[in-house]
Formats: structure tokens, sequence, C-alpha cells
């Protein structure tokens, strides 16, 4: 079972009251971009064994999107974060590295 | 005023709580930033009570506040002042980009009294219903069984459950289920 601290409201919260919403900090590409861009963008997904950024939404509760990291194989939760971000705060970043030395994700290290 | 027309006629059922629809819930719901002085000023005025902070409730002379989320809350009144001060609140607050709606006809409230209030809704919400964890003072919005929920304690002995109408006879069955008197499991000692 999954257990996320929503950071809006501050309920720890069950899977169950949770909307997985994918991966985090995508850029979009639409109109004006290349073929290339626009394909990346809509398919090429990360599926990263260990640590991982996700969107979730707290849809049975407080309605809000936020931003999560965790482990894919342990579950271990890093962290929840706000979504009105573009990248994961400094903080977190240093816990994962001091607790998952050398992770890679994407261009984020 | 006209009659209000309750979504189950204002069923109850006695088990290990006693279950009512209530009649006469007025609920406002108010959508701006709650941290903003321009917005829980004019609630102050008009509903008598401070804007409660994350996750709170808060109460005086039959009107309340309900902490719903950090740009949502829900007020609460008698059902038939209830538009009257969703017009006042909408007009103080006309300068300011908030949202006010008498939603009253939209949801379905339900009381539980009884002494295995914590145990009824631990059966059906994925919500730590310990004494000490969970209080009066205290909303929380979740699911309960497949339909979003929120509810909380008036006291040790009352809660207070609020569901969107169109599923207020599913809510009223689910907590009958859970509140059968052969259906105690007494987790809590209360």
């Amino acid at each position: 079972m999954l257990l996320l601290t929503c950071p809006y409201c501050g309920v720890a919260a069950e899977e169950t009251e949770l909307h997985a919403g994918g991966e985090a900090h995508l850029k979009r590409f639409g109109p004006g971009s290349t073929d290339e861009e626009f394909q990346t963008y809509l398919f090429q997904r990360e599926n990263p064994r260990g640590v991982h950024f996700e969107r979730w939404r707290h849809a049975n509760g407080c309605g809000k999107w936020f931003h999560a990291a965790r482990d894919t194989v342990t579950l271990e939760v890093f962290g929840t974060y706000s979504a009105q971000t573009l990248e994961p705060p400094e903080d977190l970043l240093k816990k994962i590295r001091d607790k998952r030395p050398g992770f890679e994700w994407r261009d984020i290290a | 005023m006209s009659d209000v027309q309750l979504a189950l006629g204002g069923a109850s059922f006695d088990g290990l709580v006693k279950i009512e629809e209530l009649a006469g819930q007025g609920m406002i719901t108010l959508r701006g930033d709650l941290g903003d002085t321009a917005i829980t000023g004019p609630v102050r005025e008009v509903f008598g009570v401070d804007m409660p902070g994350q996750r709170g409730t808060a109460f005086a002379d039959g009107k309340g506040a309900l902490w719903m989320s950090p740009d949502e809350a829900l007020l609460l009144c008698d059902y038939d002042e209830a538009q009257k001060l969703a017009d006042d609140l909408a007009a103080k607050l006309s300068d300011v980009h908030a949202l006010v709606v008498n939603t009253s006809d939209a949801r379905s409230v339900f009381r539980l009294k009884g002494r295995a209030l914590r145990e009824v809704l631990a059966k059906l919400a994925p919500v730590d219903m310990s004494p000490g964890t969970f209080e009066p003072g205290e909303v929380r919005r979740t699911r309960m069984a497949q339909v979003a929920a929120a509810f909380w304690m008036d006291d040790a002995g009352t809660a207070r459950v609020v569901c969107f109408r169109s599923v207020a006879a599913y809510m009223f069955g689910i907590l009958s289920s859970a509140a059968d008197e052969n259906a105690a499991v007494n987790h809590f000692a209360n």
C-alpha cells in the first residue's frame, strides 16, 4: 500500500484516495514543434527501476494535483511537493542523493 | 420557503449508531484564497466564524465553516437562510477573485449518533479514526466505500457525513450495513 502525504491538505492519503497522473515534469511540445519533439513528448516515458518522479491527484480529498518522488522497487516515498514547480526542490533531491547515491532520472542526478 | 425535498425523505436507521438524514442543513461553497483576509474578513462578518486552518472546522450560533482545501471552504447555516447569506457574502466579495454558491440541494447530510461512530466510519473510509488522531474540530474529505464524502465530529458521540445527493441512497445503505447490530467489531475501546 502506498501512502503519500498531500502537500495541500496534509493528509497521509492512502492509494485509493489518490489518482495517478503519470510522469512528472513533462515539457509540452505542441504546434510549431518538430515531429521528433512531439513524438517524444507524447510517447517517450521514463520507466526507471528505482527513483521516479510522478504526478498524483488527491482525487477523493482536497482535489489537488501534487508531485511525489518514490522508489519503484522498494515503494519508499522520498517526499511529496507542490505542483506549481518545474523541477523537484533541492532539499528533496539532496535527501534522495543521500539515500540512492548516483541515481539518475532524465537530466536530474 | 418551499418544502425541502430530501433525497431519502429523512430516512433513519438505528443500530450501533443512530443514522438520520438531516433536513434543514444549508451549505454554501466558497472558492477563493482562504489565506486572504479580503475573503476571510467578509466570511467572519456574515457567518460569525474565523476561517479555520488546514482541515479545521469552526462553529458559532448554528453557523460554521469547514476547511476543504487551500482554496475551498464549505460554509454551514440554516437551510432557510442559505440563499440570503450566500447573496450577502457574494456581494461583499464582488471585488475579490472568489466564488460563492448555495449548494444546499446538491448534497445530502447524515448525522451519526452513538458510541460506535468511530468504528462505523473506520469501516467505510481509509482514515485513522483512533481517539487522539481524529477528533472533533477536524474535517476529513475522503471516500466512503466507493463514493466521495466528507465528515467531521461535532462532539465525541456525534458526527456528520456529507455526500452528493445523487449517491445518498448508496451512502445510507453502506452506513446502515456498517452500523448493523450484528456487525460490531469493538476495535476502539470506547
